[in-house]
This record gives C-alpha cells, structure tokens and sequence, in this order.
C-alpha cells in the first residue's frame, strides 16, 4: 500500500513523543543556563598553572606557589604557539626546597589554545592541568582573551575538585618524587660527613696527576 | 602504455541544448542553506536540468599540511582531529599507523582494541549522523537528524569521559594511546553498545520503508564501477556501487582479522544504495564492538620504545592508510630524521570522493543536486584542510 513506510515512520515518531512524557530516558535536551549536563570528569578545556597553598590565597602567595619553573618545554612543544614564558632573572626554592628559576611572565591567549593538552603531557614538573571551565565569553576580543599568571593560577584543591582520579595520581607522584630526594639529600648530607670525617684523618701522600693541555688547532 | 593508448575521461555531454537557448548560471554556496559547511557548486542549468557543474573548493582552507611539516610530529596530531572533525579518532589513527610505520613501533594488544573499539564507535555516529544530514537535505527537517544526534551525543559522552574532548579528542599516540580506560568505561560502553541495534531498527522503521525517500533516492546519482575505480573513490560510496573493497578486509592493518564481520555491498550506486549501505555498516560496527569489548586484554598502552619528547624517526617513508568512515583515509610521510616531517600529505576521502559529483548529478533537477552533494558525505574540513 502506497503510504505504509510513511505511517511506520509516523507511528515511530508517535511513540518518541509520547514517550517523552513518561520516560526521562527520552528526554534528551537540557535546558542549558538553567540546567546543566554534568561535568565529565576527564573534561579538558583550558590550560591553568598549578600552586600548592590555599584556594583564597592572596596574589603573592599564588605566584610564590606556583609549580612552574619556567623550563620552557610547553611553550616549545604547544602546537598552535600561545604560549608566552618569560624567565625570571632570581632563583626562589620550589616544592622540594631546591633553588629555581620561576616564570616573570606566563601569558596563555586562550583565544588561540586549541585545548589539545599536549603542554600538560610534556610538563616534567606536574605545573600546568586542564581546566574545565567553559563559560569564558568576553568583549575584549584581545586583552581578555590573554590570561597571565595570575588568572591562571588555581591551587591544587582545585585541581582536586575538577579531577579527582588525575590528582591523587598526580600527588602521590610527587610525594614520592619528594621523599626520593629527601633520601638522596641525606644520603648526601650522610656522605659529606664521612668524607670530612676522612678529610680530617691523615692523607697517604699520592702524586698529583699533571694535567696535560693539548694545543688547539 | 603510452599516453596515446590511455582513454581519457570526459564526463558525458548531455547535447540537449538547441540553438539560442540561453543557460542559467548559478552559484550554489558557499553560503546557501542547504549545502552543509563552505562549498560552492557553480551550476548551469537548462530550466531545472543540470547541465554543467562545477564544484570550487578552498574556502576552508587552512595550511595543514604546511603547518605539520613545520610542527614535531607530535604537534601535528591534534591537528589531525581538526580534518574530518565528525571523526577524530580514525583521523588520529590514521596518522599514527603512518608514524609508526616509519618509526617502526610495535602497538601493544590493548591498545588495539582500544583503538578498534573507539574507531567503530566513530563509524556508528558517524554514519548515523550522515543519514541525519541526508534526510535534512531531503526537506525532513529536524526528526531523522535529532534522532541520529541522540544516539550521537550518548558516544560522545563516551569519548569525552576516555579522552577529555568530544570531538577534538587527540588521542592516539606513536605506539598506543595516551591514557587508559577509566574504571566503568567498558561497562557503559557495553550498555550503548547493546543499545545500538534498537536505535537502528528505529531509524530503519523510520525511513527506509519511506515512499518519500524510495521516490528521491531510487535511480538517482548513479555512479558507475568503473567510473568509481577510476576516480579513486573509496568507503560506503564505492561500496554502494558493489565493488568489494574494504580497507580492513584488504589491508589487514590493526588486528581487523581477528573479528568476523560482513562487508554490505550494494546493486545499483544510487543514493539509496549509499544509505542502506551506511545502515548496513553500522550494524557490523555492532558485532566488531561486541567481539572486541568481550576479548579486549589487559596489559599495557604505550610501546616502551615510544617517546613524547625530541621524537626523531630514522630518514625513511611511509604511508598509513585506515578505512576511515567517509572512505581510506591516508597519511603520507618522509622523514629526514629531524624533528619534523620533511614531507606530510593527507589522503581525504571527502576531496576524491567528492571529484566525481559532476558525473552523479548530469541530467538530474536542481533539487537532486543537494541530495546527491549529502550522499557523498563530506566534511568541509578534510576537503579543504
């Protein structure tokens, strides 16, 4: 009969209508700014710079605590370059007591990432996470959209909120990193003395090796 | 053969035009409202006949290929996803089967599976997706395409929670995949999965019966084997013409031999054809995700001889090529041991398969035109690049 694929498909349409009053399953639209979908966990969106203090934490204390070394590797590796580090000119002790240089400038234009998290892949120093806020619209096409270090300071309680799995992975990363050098600058500490302790005993007398210069061509 | 012997191709001359008749020229696109993204059809028409057509590419273009070879390799992955972006993860998968061929980089088991599961999941939205947008360029507005992006959306999620992103999801790495599944992750995918086939017989009750759809895909923008052969065109539109070539029966690449699947072949080339063979597939991609959820190992993802940083594979080419859904998608690369790609070239199945349209839509109304141009499902994005 002429009509009958048509009806079928009518009838199917039926069905999801009606449907959509009884079953929440059918109802697949959210109603965005009142309602939200909720946020996947392993969402990624913009890059943000990781300190480790308190989420109210003042300016100061957010750059003080900043991860960031300012190695440079992500601006380098950032496939669409948005990226701007400069290098500070002191050195200030980072999470494990060691002396480091910190970035002076740190400037993402937003309106350029790509969100492709390879600068978080290729950090060696955990500094730089995903984000998973979306709602960034401005009206300044270039300023606003250009966030310095401290818009994109967010403290490591943050990034446990937002990834909870990735972070704990991420600390227990660093504690034992932490711990590692712990030992090592111990062992080191542990070292020196015996060496001094040896210093102090008698020497045997040894020739001292004559270093020869080759001539340079 | 010399050059004498070679048959040149022309497309057929429709010699209907008399004396004095005068055509009508007209640019359809690139911003016409039934022509999906940037692409411009100029058309002369005999009252409602296409007499000539001629489409004109470009208008997204955006350098790729220049910028990967100017970029590490690594750099040019998310690149990939930004191709055919209904696609990613074939795109990625594409590009990292040529990398590792040219590296030469063992894939460890899981992260196969892995990657055959997450490339039929891609097939299935995107073939579902595909008929959606067909049926709106029929005059079907909304239905067939809201129901298609339900089933759509609930993959994404599933691609979103794996790998961050929806669309851009830049997974795929030299020797394996970024990350490892999240806990659960299998279990929902089993559970849309099993749901999949419900949501094809819902959109086969839906259309396929359909007078509607019969009357204007039947008979309509045939392509010929031969011509098919000839042109280089690949994936469901070839098939749809009934030659059996399907890149993961012929190339073998990944492990596509461990799974039992069919390849849908079609009888006449015609845009119905083009459809029921999207449908077909989509319900093989089932029993592959079926096979490959259940024997999927444990075990790890990354070969340990791949690396993120200072990649440099030996001077060398190669080619990786993968049955992407819109066709076989190919990446083409030299190395000359640097850091970058002395040489990167991309094979889209959009572009070559969308050469041949002049040839489909000779002789056919003005209206068909649009039904033709969705058959061949493209992407604006990997035809241009």
């Amino acid at each position: 009969m002429l009509g009958e694929g048509m009806l079928k498909g009518l009838a199917e349409t039926a069905k999801n209508f009606a449907g959509s009053f009884v079953s929440k399953d059918r109802l697949t639209t959210v109603q965005y700014p009142e309602e939200r979908a909720p946020v996947i966990e392993n969402t990624r969106d913009f890059p943000f710079l990781v300190y480790d203090g308190a989420d109210d934490a003042s300016d100061e204390a957010k750059l003080a605590g900043l991860r960031c070394v300012a190695c440079q590797i992500c601006e380098k590796e950032c496939p669409p370059k948005c990226i701007y580090i400069v290098k500070s000119t002191d050195k200030k002790p980072d999470y494990v007591g060691k002396p480091q240089i910190y970035p002076a400038r740190f400037d993402i234009d937003i309106s350029v990432c790509m969100s492709c998290q390879i600068c978080v892949e290729v950090c060696p120093f955990e500094a730089i996470k995903m984000d998973t806020e979306f709602e960034l619209s401005t009206t300044d096409r270039f300023g606003g959209l250009l966030y310095d270090r401290e818009q994109l300071a967010r403290s490591n309680q943050h990034y446990h909120k937002i990834h909870p799995t990735e972070a704990a992975e991420v600390d227990a990363r660093l504690a034992e990193e932490k711990a590692k050098s712990e030992a090592k600058a111990k062992a080191a500490a542990e070292a020196a003395a015996l060496k001094a302790a040896a210093a102090a005993a008698p020497k045997p007398v040894v020739p001292a090796a004559i270093e020869q210069k080759e001539p340079t061509a | 053969m010399s050059t004498a012997d070679m048959k040149v191709y022309r497309p057929p001359v429709i010699d209907i035009i008399e004396e004095g008749d005068e055509l009508l020229e007209v640019a359809m696109g690139p911003h016409h409202p039934s022509t999906h993204g940037v692409f411009r059809m100029d058309v002369a028409l005999d009252g409602e006949r296409v007499i000539r057509l001629k489409p004109v590419f470009g208008y997204l273009h955006r350098n790729h290929e220049k910028i990967a070879e100017k970029a590490s390799y690594l750099a040019a992955m998310p690149y990939t996803d930004r191709l055919d972006y209904f696609c990613s993860l074939t795109n990625n998968w594409a590009y990292a089967l040529a990398v590792e061929k040219l590296a030469g980089l063992e894939v460890p088991e899981r992260a196969e599976y892995i990657r055959v599961i997450t490339a039929e999941l891609t097939r299935i939205q995107n073939h579902a997706s595909s008929i959606g947008f067909l049926m709106q360029e029929m005059g079907a507005s909304g239905t067939p395409l809201m129901y298609a992006f339900r089933e759509r959306e609930r993959i994404l999620d599933l691609f979103e929670e794996l790998t961050g992103s929806r669309m851009m999801c830049n997974y795929m790495r030299f020797g394996g995949c970024r990350v490892e599944l999240p806990t659960g992750w299998l279990a929902k995918a089993q559970t849309i999965v099993d749901g999949l086939p419900k949501f094809i017989d819902e959109i086969e009750a839906l259309l396929t019966g359909n007078e509607i759809l019969m009357a204007r895909c039947q008979g309509m923008g045939i392509l010929k084997p031969d011509l098919a052969i000839n042109a280089g065109v690949t994936g469901p539109m070839l098939r749809a013409t009934g030659v059996n070539y399907d890149l993961r029966k012929v190339d073998h690449y990944g492990i596509y031999d461990r799974f039992k699947f069919r390849v849908p072949l079609g009888d006449h080339g015609d845009i119905f054809d083009r459809y029921m063979i999207r449908v077909l597939e989509m319900r093989e991609s089932v029993t592959i995700l079926h096979q490959a959820i259940k024997d999927i190992p444990a075990g790890p993802i990354m070969d340990p001889k791949s690396k993120i940083r200072g990649f440099r594979p030996k001077p060398g080419e190669a080619y990786g090529r993968i049955e992407a859904p819109k066709g076989e998608l190919g990446f083409y690369l030299i190395s000359d041991g640097s850091g970058n790609p002395y040489r990167y070239r991309v094979r889209p199945p959009s572009l070559i398969n969308l050469t041949i349209l002049e040839d489909m839509c000779l002789g056919h109304n003005v209206a068909d035109v649009v039904l033709i141009f969705g058959s061949v499902d493209i992407v604006l994005g990997e035809v241009d690049r």
